[in-house]
């Protein structure tokens, strides 16, 4: 029997309500995203309780949207997944409650989704020759991890930020330097007028834990750098700290991932997360995989950010190793990768 | 018509099936779990209880508060959800005015108490005429110094007691033992708490008069702003 499986995909983890229809875990017949960012951008990051007054307010139009955009109905569906973790915990509940509601009232299967699991799974969307086992970088505004991927669903992390997230760095760093928020894309921007080469930002790392990341100094360097040039009583220029601090994030970010490249020869390596779609980011790691002659996988922009068409690809292989969740599935913040 | 009621708006979570003039099935509880672990796996044991399925529930009637802001996207949330395959209406039914008509008949100005944090209240002001249900004051949120002080001035003016009720009552008892200036009685327990069995059966209401929303249009009443735009208009900057 060769029947093709429908996975409605829900997700809310933090300030984009989003639903997805997709087939066999690889084919996008539907990827609807609402964002709040305008709404957010006047308190210069996302307000908690806002986002989750907006998901509720959005969750149903979204998933009708998605249905009919992927030109199905709810019958064709054969399983619902959701984003239960980790995120902001307000936000998850909205899914995880309209989820549960859909999926009970419908008589479909439930599958909690774990967020990150989701980024990594946005790589098999677009490219159907990606199978694990292959190394990934995360980077979103809430993680940083090194992980090879064992199988689907399968993780072993590797290394892991100690303090900031490297998109949490971008947004303090492009408030300090008033470029607003989203840090990640107006510091890109930013970046391409200035000379990465300006000021030496350091390249933290972890004593003992090789791989490990520390952006919290970085961070501060960076405010200090402001600081001691406002006192000095000179101009700033802007480009040249959203250029030399992307550069330093990225020297971090790429130099580990070379290293886990050559230590465990990998001939695949993914890159996942909203940060995922910072342009000299991407284009170091092209570098790298090609010097090194591993394949390298990134998603297009689109499902770089939070999305739902990756919860549904991570869902269909967890529904497929007939993972399935009860109606008492709960909102989980701070689940951890591997996790269930 | 079977209607299915929800309540998840504050420390109580609560089930209930009304069919036609008979609450079918009830599930209550008043105790410390999530409500996003408890309210589905009630309604599906109501249900099955009942030998009842949803798409043969006619309406949903939600509590929509106020309350707590997360117990009340919850309850939206799923009843959302539990709507849209069969595209169910869902009956808006204000927290304050089930728990008042819980107390049906009563011959006391009813006053529910919620917690709302900061010494204030999610509260209302009830009360019965015969039959006639009177709302005197809609939802509101205020301090429960002030609440009690409105309460007072309503019983004077129907010559009635006030009756507190409501999952706030033991928050506020000790204050309202000390500054209460007119007769009052605290509800019994069985009385005290919401019950989605009074959503039901007020939404039941609600639904003939013509109050009904759908999946799409339903939306809690917070009745606040969150902090961060309460902190804007302060700021003067909206």
């Amino acid at each position: 029997m060769n029947q093709d499986i429908l996975i409605l995909g829900i997700e809310s983890s933090c300030d984009e309500t989003a639903a997805a229809v997709v087939k066999n875990g690889r084919e996008v017949l539907s990827n609807i995203i609402s964002s709040q960012i305008p709404l957010h951008t006047l308190y210069g990051g996302v307000v908690p309780e806002i986002a989750s007054r907006k998901h509720v307010e959005k969750v149903i139009p979204v998933i009708s949207e998605a249905l009919s955009a992927a030109g199905v109905t709810l019958q064709d569906i054969d399983a619902v997944a959701v984003t239960y973790g980790p995120g902001l915990v307000g936000a998850l509940l909205v899914g995880v409650s309209a989820a549960k509601g859909l999926a009970y009232a419908a008589h479909k299967p439930l599958v909690g989704v774990h967020h990150i699991e989701g980024h990594v799974a946005a790589n098999y969307l677009e490219h159907p020759d990606l199978e694990p086992p292959f190394g990934c970088l995360v980077v979103s505004g809430g993680h940083t991890h090194l992980v090879e991927v064992l199988d689907y669903g399968k993780f072993s992390i590797i290394g892991r930020t100690r303090d900031d997230a490297a998109g949490e760095a971008f947004d303090k760093v492009a408030r300090a330097i008033g470029l607003g928020y989203p840090g990640g894309p107006k510091i890109d921007r930013k970046a391409k007028e200035g000379n990465p080469d300006a000021i030496p930002f350091p390249r933290a790392s972890v004593e003992g834990a090789f791989y490990d990341f520390s952006f919290s100094g970085l961070k501060s360097a960076v405010l200090n750098y402001l600081n001691h040039e406002k006192m000095q009583g000179n101009e700033v220029n802007e480009a040249d700290i959203a250029a030399s601090f992307q550069k330093a994030v990225v020297d971090v970010l790429s130099g580990k991932a070379l290293a886990l490249i050559r230590e465990k020869k990998y001939t695949k390596f993914a890159l996942a997360g909203g940060v995922a779609s910072n342009s000299a980011l991407r284009e170091a790691m092209k570098e790298v995989c090609s010097r090194e002659d591993v394949g390298f996988y990134c998603p297009s922009p689109v499902f770089c950010t939070d999305n739902a068409a990756m919860i549904a690809c991570a869902g269909y292989y967890e529904y497929m190793n007939g993972v399935r969740s009860g109606l008492d599935l709960n909102a989980v913040p701070n689940l951890k990768l591997g996790e269930r | 018509m079977l209607i299915l009621g929800i309540e998840s708006a504050s420390l109580t979570a609560s089930a209930a099936l009304l069919l036609d003039d008979t609450v079918i099935a009830e599930y209550t509880t008043n105790f410390k779990k999530t409500h996003s672990q408890t309210i589905l796996p009630m309604v599906d044991e109501i249900l099955r209880m009942t030998g009842k399925e949803m798409r043969e529930v006619s309406a949903i009637a939600v509590s929509e508060g106020p309350g707590s802001f997360t117990g009340l996207r919850i309850g939206a949330s799923l009843a959302k959800g539990l709507a849209f395959p069969d595209s169910l209406p869902i009956i808006p039914v204000p927290t304050p005015d089930a728990i008042a008509y819980g107390a049906f008949g009563q011959n006391s100005v009813l006053c529910p108490l919620m917690d709302a944090r900061r010494s204030e209240v999610y509260s209302g002001l009830y009360s019965f005429e015969g039959e006639n249900f009177i709302i005197h004051e809609p939802a509101v949120a205020r301090p429960i110094t002030d609440q009690v002080r409105a309460a007072e001035a309503l019983a004077e003016k129907l010559g009635k007691p006030v009756m507190y009720l409501g999952d706030g009552l033991p928050v506020f008892a000790d204050e309202i033992r000390k500054i209460a200036s007119v007769p009052y009685l605290f509800a019994p327990a069985h009385l005290r708490c919401q019950h989605a069995g009074a959503v039901a059966s007020l939404g039941a209401r609600l639904y003939l008069s013509g109050r009904k929303e759908s999946c799409y249009t339903f939306e809690p009443v917070y009745l606040r702003k969150s902090q961060a735009e309460q902190e804007r208009e302060k700021k003067g900057l909206d």
